[in-house]
């Protein structure tokens, strides 16, 4: 007696959702980021005018200045949905954890030149810069329309906590877990008057109440310039005794950059792509924003980043805007 | 007299998930000749002589970083001689 295995396929009915499908045409099989990301905004038939704002609705497309005919065109490159976006931070926040137990481990700290120390001192006050990004991308997560561009606000948002909190562990191996180094960068944060111009650029945007115009100021302007030069290294400084040590300490941060600019630039790009309108508006928030930011940053330079700060200063503006000539919102 | 012919078809067969799917959909764009035969959990593509898996493929449809050899991670068989580099793995019969 021969036994023949056989197997026996049934076809789903429907391959996928009704909005998955209007989306993306026919009936076919669409990615896990597809299905979880387009549509789920809710968009009409809301009941009662929020008493918060009386004059819109719960989720309105008015919330911001930025007018689309579908606000869910927004496409994220890394297509992060939720398992997505856990499983790709859970692998880099392995990599850090390890660094930071290899540094502790070895007493990695003690053995750092006082320039770099000086330097990794310096980061501590961004904590309070990148809790204000939390903040930022927190609003636009809360009060943005369209499931796809507030679910990556939403992720941004996480990263940044994420951030600030590294920075802090990195306060707290300087100074021995006693807090000292975080009071000082608070302090700094608070009353130098170097940190002054950037602490109120953060606390300005912090009563803005245009979504998109704090993705643009945040995300692009503000993130576009600091971050390469805050966490950006001159060449031949990793050669410093501790300058590697600290490069550990940040890496999540210097992967993290690049990685979150994609998604940023196809946001901007979409939105701006969409109308001259558009185009105008966000070109005019980037022109606005950069110019204090610039003015906010300035003052930072030498403290960052030491002697090579200026050099590495002029490559972040010049990247800056060669990035922003490449989304077309260069001013005319 | 006539040799026999020689059945050059190679294969990869592999699992149904999340992970094989661009991998399967960049299979079918890097070859044209590939069919696609999708049973319960197993997906298996066939191409006459040659199967080219390039990494540049699936990292353009997953928009990330991809390791090309962790679609060993899903694979259940193949067949042909395997010639892999970093950027892609080519099936196909060293005569």
């Amino acid at each position: 007696m021969t036994v023949e295995i056989k197997t026996t396929a049934v076809e789903p009915i429907r391959q996928n959702f009704g909005t998955v499908a209007r989306r993306f045409g026919a009936d076919k099989a669409v990615s896990r980021y597809q299905e979880a990301s387009f549509d789920l905004q809710a968009q009409d038939n809301f009941h009662y005018r929020p008493v918060w704002d009386p004059e819109r609705e719960i989720y309105d497309r008015r919330r911001t200045a930025v007018q689309m005919a579908d606000w869910e065109v927004f496409k994220d490159p890394r297509q992060f949905y939720y398992a997505s976006y856990c499983i790709q931070r859970a692998r880099m926040q392995e990599a850090a954890e390890k660094s930071f137990d290899f540094v502790e481990k070895n007493q990695l700290i003690g053995l750092m030149a006082e320039p770099v120390r000086q330097r990794a001192e310096a980061l501590l006050p961004l904590r309070h810069a990148e809790w204000a990004a939390n903040q930022h991308n927190c609003f636009v997560t809360a009060y943005g329309f369209g499931s796809s561009i507030t679910q990556g606000a939403m992720y941004a948002a996480t990263d940044r906590l994420a951030i600030a909190q590294y920075l802090s562990r990195i306060g707290l191996l300087l100074d021995g877990s006693s807090g000292r180094a975080l009071d000082a960068a608070k302090r700094q944060w608070l009353e130098d008057t170097a940190w002054q111009p950037l602490r109120r650029l953060c606390e300005d945007l912090l009563v803005r109440k245009d979504w998109f115009e704090l993705l643009v100021a945040q995300d692009l302007v503000i993130d576009g310039l600091l971050h390469p030069l805050a966490f950006g290294r001159p060449a031949g400084t990793l050669a410093e005794p501790g300058a590697a040590t600290l490069a550990m300490l940040t890496e999540f941060i210097e992967d993290w950059f690049p990685e979150n600019r994609k998604w940023v630039d196809a946001c901007v790009a979409a939105a701006a792509g969409e109308s001259a309108a558009n185009r105008a508006l966000i070109a005019c928030w980037v022109k606005d924003w950069s110019a204090r930011a610039v003015a906010a940053i300035a003052p930072l330079v030498p403290l960052l980043q030491g002697e090579a700060g200026a050099a590495l200063w002029d490559q972040a503006q010049a990247a800056w805007q060669a990035r922003i000539a490449k989304l077309g919102l260069a001013p005319a | 007299m006539n040799a026999p012919k020689i059945q050059s078809t190679v294969f990869m067969a592999l699992q149904v998930n999340e992970d094989t799917r661009p991998i399967i959909e960049a299979l079918t764009r890097d070859n044209p000749e590939a069919v696609v035969n999708r049973y319960p959990g197993m997906v298996k593509v066939d191409a006459p002589l040659r199967l080219v898996l390039k990494r540049a493929t699936v990292e353009e449809l997953i928009g990330s970083d991809w390791d090309l050899q962790s679609f060993n991670l899903n694979l259940i068989s193949l067949s042909g001689n395997v010639d892999e580099t970093d950027d892609e793995l080519v099936l196909q019969w060293n005569r």
